[in-house]
């Protein structure tokens, strides 16, 4: 470790201005902030600061995205497997499929975002800011993994531009970046983000995974399935017809984007968000109730001609990207409600908008994302309402005294 | 009845090196020192020049507004500097104390029957500027009626002197006290007290048995939990040592500017009390104390969240009760301390493992991390116990948007009141000076 600080301590002055790379001074100090805590003191104030820093707030985040994005990985890898046709399903072997399908989606929206940032810090003479790093691990696993690398890349850029940098970097942005990035895509390239060739990889990669795709074969998601419900009766089938038990739903072995399906690492990582303080539960807790409400009343009024009505409530937040959305969209301290109050009105909103959408507008199978951006929009006014009756009881009682 | 407010916001910063309680080490300083700063308010207007001879109560400077205002030299000796800085501001007057530094100018304390009286004494003796104000945290103003004055009977701050074993067996002088500032305000002498202090005893007060962590002790979340400063309202502020200084004069007629201090921190060998005199010099009174490794210290008059680095060359400064050493550490180099699970680290979030363990921790002065915009939401309310939604008013603050800053309470608050939502504030914002800075700009405004 001392050499390596001797060796950052050598090549700093390069990095400064009128060094020879001083147009890298952000990147340099981007890196070395990130190798040794920065020994900045305290210079007005309080003497003594808490270890916790926005980059440990952003690791965590990531830290919690991993189950999510492993399973995610090998989930990839049983979609083409079942899709072609094979019975048996070695674990590794579908790991690394996954592995590589994922790996250029993980490494252009790093490469792309990133760059973004580190241009746009240079430019402002500021240091990095690390709102990227779960961003950028976010849009390959909200996103279909067929989704075509340069589109991924233009969504990108379009949202770290449009929805970050223009209103001034990570802390001031309106909208959810990685949902901007997915909304980019929904409505430019819709054909790209739904139906039923999208959400399951059907080429080999490397030599892994050879072999055709089997007939029957339809790579549809269960909300698309049931958007496309016609009758009474709804069955849940997975990519080679076979009915899914809601075991399959839980545990996420279903076509859909790549992180979102499986219920069970999305609850492990919204343990690890709620254990360290990270999320805020008010919000976690209200999207969920929200839904589970909104799904109960649709459920009791089902409707064929809304085929979604005939789920369960539990269904109606297992499927899709619901849980997700929750747990690591709606938490966004950024775009989110920031006051107590406005914390529960905020969660519970999403959650019932999420499912009114999902439900009633066919057109829309994926009500969160649409949920979560409406009601980053609306996060303002709740706090402003708040914040309004707090001033109000100021002025009552400024009133009494009179 | 005593009324009683349960604080549950706030936190105790557990930190090792509290003061052990014994008796106090007597320290006669070299040099002592009073610097205009710690009297927020206050325009001085220099009263001394080099070579004066002052005694205790000697008027040092004036206020340029209100020249009843003064500030008064805590020792008997020879005025040997005054420190002037860029544009002629006055930085500090040096007096070194001569053979008998206790010699006290004699105030007449027998018929202090009416306001008038009593407030003048206080002026005169230069205990007035121990006072503050809300709003603004400044030395009051003379000629405004305060609406309550509220006394805070501890310190919840970290590592803070226990104010029982400096107020016990001072009855006599506390009562004096009261009956003095009795005469000062047409309300209430609001006294906050932890249960079983000896101030539960003091007669013509309202007590406000406080408990809960820090900032309990802070006499803002006091009035914000008991009776909230409205807009055109002004109370008066003090802490009870204070109290029982302006007791000291009433009963006796004289000064007494001697200070009980507290050595604490981790880079203090035996942290213990001393009894110094107001504005000590820092090598007098850390003389053998700190630690004698090659690490870099921060000297701190004061406790670790709203004290002054002061430096080994610094001077004790208000509230004079506390000093802590800590590491700099800006001399330190910590890998990759973000990803950090060592049980060293200090935080309040549970990702650190320190978290878990009743320990308590030796802190550096490094803001460990780099200024963010707010990103993190609810953090400061955590640890405000005031009904001040402090994200808010602080942005308030920023815009310089004079009718949301009154809205938002800030009549209400001091920059101390900020310190725990500095201390935990994830995106390192300087909220205490963002809030000094709003007061003084309003202040200047608004007059």
């Amino acid at each position: 470790m001392k050499s390596l600080r001797k060796y950052l301590d050598r090549i700093k002055p390069d990095f400064e201005p009128g060094g020879k790379f001083h147009a890298f001074q952000s990147v340099f100090d981007g890196f070395e902030t990130f190798l040794f805590t920065p020994t900045t003191t305290s210079r007005s104030g309080v003497n003594i600061h808490d270890s916790l820093d926005s980059k440990r707030v952003m690791i965590i985040v990531v830290l919690a995205l991993i189950p999510c994005l492993l399973f995610g990985m090998y989930n990839t890898g049983y979609q083409h497997w079942l899709a072609i046709g094979a019975t048996s399903f070695p674990f590794w072997q579908l790991l690394g499929y996954g592995f590589l399908a994922l790996l250029p989606r993980l490494i252009v929206s790093y490469v792309v975002g990133l760059g973004i940032e580190f241009v746009v810090a240079q430019w402002r003479k500021e240091e990095i800011q690390e709102g990227f790093l779960v961003s950028g691990i976010l849009i390959p696993l909200i996103c279909p993994i067929e989704i075509p690398l340069w589109m991924l890349a233009v969504a990108t850029a379009f949202s770290v531009i449009f929805v970050k940098e223009v209103f001034g970097g990570t802390g001031y942005n309106i909208f959810n970046v990685a949902l901007v990035t997915r909304a980019f895509l929904f409505f430019a390239y819709p054909s790209h983000m739904s139906g039923d060739k999208v959400f399951v990889a059907t080429e080999s990669i490397c030599g892994l995974g050879e072999g055709n795709v089997v007939d029957g074969f339809s790579g549809a998601t269960p909300l698309g399935q049931i958007a496309a419900n016609v009758g009474d009766s709804l069955t849940l089938t997975g990519v080679t017809g076979e009915p899914l038990s809601y075991w399959d739903m839980f545990l996420g072995l279903i076509p859909g984007s790549v992180g979102e399906t499986s219920t069970l690492c999305i609850l492990i990582g919204a343990a690890i968000l709620l254990i360290t303080g990270i999320a805020s539960w008010r919000i976690m807790f209200s999207v969920f109730a929200g839904g589970i409400i909104m799904g109960a009343i649709a459920h009791a009024f089902a409707t064929p001609m809304y085929p979604a009505s005939m789920l369960t409530p539990l269904e109606q937040v297992t499927l899709g990207g619901f849980a997700f959305a929750a747990v690591y969209m709606a938490t966004d301290p950024v775009t989110a409600s920031r006051t107590n109050p406005g914390k529960y009105i905020y969660g519970f909103l999403i959650g019932v908008i999420a499912v009114l959408i999902r439900t009633y507008n066919n057109g829309y199978p994926e009500g969160a994302m649409l949920a979560v951006l409406l009601m980053n929009s609306f996060a303002p006014l709740i706090d402003y309402t708040v914040v309004q009756s707090n001033i109000r009881r100021r002025l009552r009682r400024l009133k009494a005294k009179v | 009845m005593t009324k009683i407010v349960n604080i549950k916001k706030g936190l105790d910063i557990s930190i090792r090196g509290a003061a052990t309680p014994s008796a106090p080490m007597d320290v006669t300083p070299a040099t002592c020192a009073i610097i205009p700063d710690d009297f927020p308010g206050i325009t001085p207007k220099v009263d001394v020049k080099e070579g004066d001879e002052v005694v205790v109560g000697s008027s040092l400077f004036h206020d340029k507004a209100f020249p009843d205002i003064k500030v008064g030299s805590p020792v008997a000796g020879t005025v040997t500097a005054v420190v002037r800085g860029e544009r002629r501001k006055l930085e500090r007057i040096v007096i070194t104390p001569g053979s008998s530094p206790s010699v006290s100018l004699d105030f007449e304390v027998s018929n202090i029957g009416d306001r008038t009286r009593a407030q003048q004494l206080l002026l005169d003796s230069g205990l007035w500027s121990w006072m503050r104000q809300r709003p603004y945290n400044i030395v009051p103003r003379p000629g405004v009626d305060p609406r309550d004055i509220f006394i805070t009977g501890f310190d919840s701050s970290p590592l803070a002197p226990d104010y029982e074993m400096l107020l016990d067996g001072h009855q006599k002088e506390l009562d004096a006290a009261i009956s003095l500032l009795g005469k000062l305000t047409d309300g209430t002498i609001y006294v906050g007290i932890h249960e079983g202090s000896c101030l539960e005893s003091l007669q013509g007060v309202e007590k406000v048995v406080v408990n809960g962590p820090h900032p309990s002790g802070n006499v803002g979340v006091q009035i914000c939990n008991v009776k909230p400063v409205n807009k055109g309202e002004t109370v008066w502020t003090m802490d009870a040592l204070t109290l029982l200084r302006i007791g000291k004069l009433a009963t006796t007629g004289k000064l007494d500017m001697s200070v009980t201090t507290a050595l604490t921190g981790c880079e203090v060998t035996a942290p213990h009390y001393i009894t110094t005199v107001i504005g000590a010099d820092m090598k007098s009174v850390l003389k053998d104390a700190v630690n004698n490794d090659d690490i870099h210290h921060r000297i701190i008059s004061g406790n670790v969240l709203t004290g002054i680095p002061v430096g080994e060359e610094g001077y004790l400064r208000f509230p004079y009760n506390q000093v802590t050493v800590i590491a700099e550490g800006d001399d330190f180099a910590e890998f990759m301390g973000w990803a950090s699970l060592s049980p060293e680290k200090m935080s309040v979030n549970r990702s650190f493992p320190g978290h878990f363990f009743k320990r308590k921790f030796c802190p550096d002065a490094r803001i460990l991390g780099g200024r963010r915009a707010m990103i993190m939401s609810g953090v400061y309310e955590k640890v405000m116990p005031m009904d001040i939604l402090t994200e808010y008013l602080i942005k308030a603050i920023i815009a310089r948007d004079i009718d949301r800053m009154e809205q938002l309470g800030i009549y209400e608050v001091a920059p101390e009141d900020f310190a725990l939502c500095e201390y935990v504030d994830p995106s390192k914002l300087e909220l205490q000076k963002i809030v000094q800075e709003g007061l003084d700009y309003l202040r200047k405004e608004l007059s």
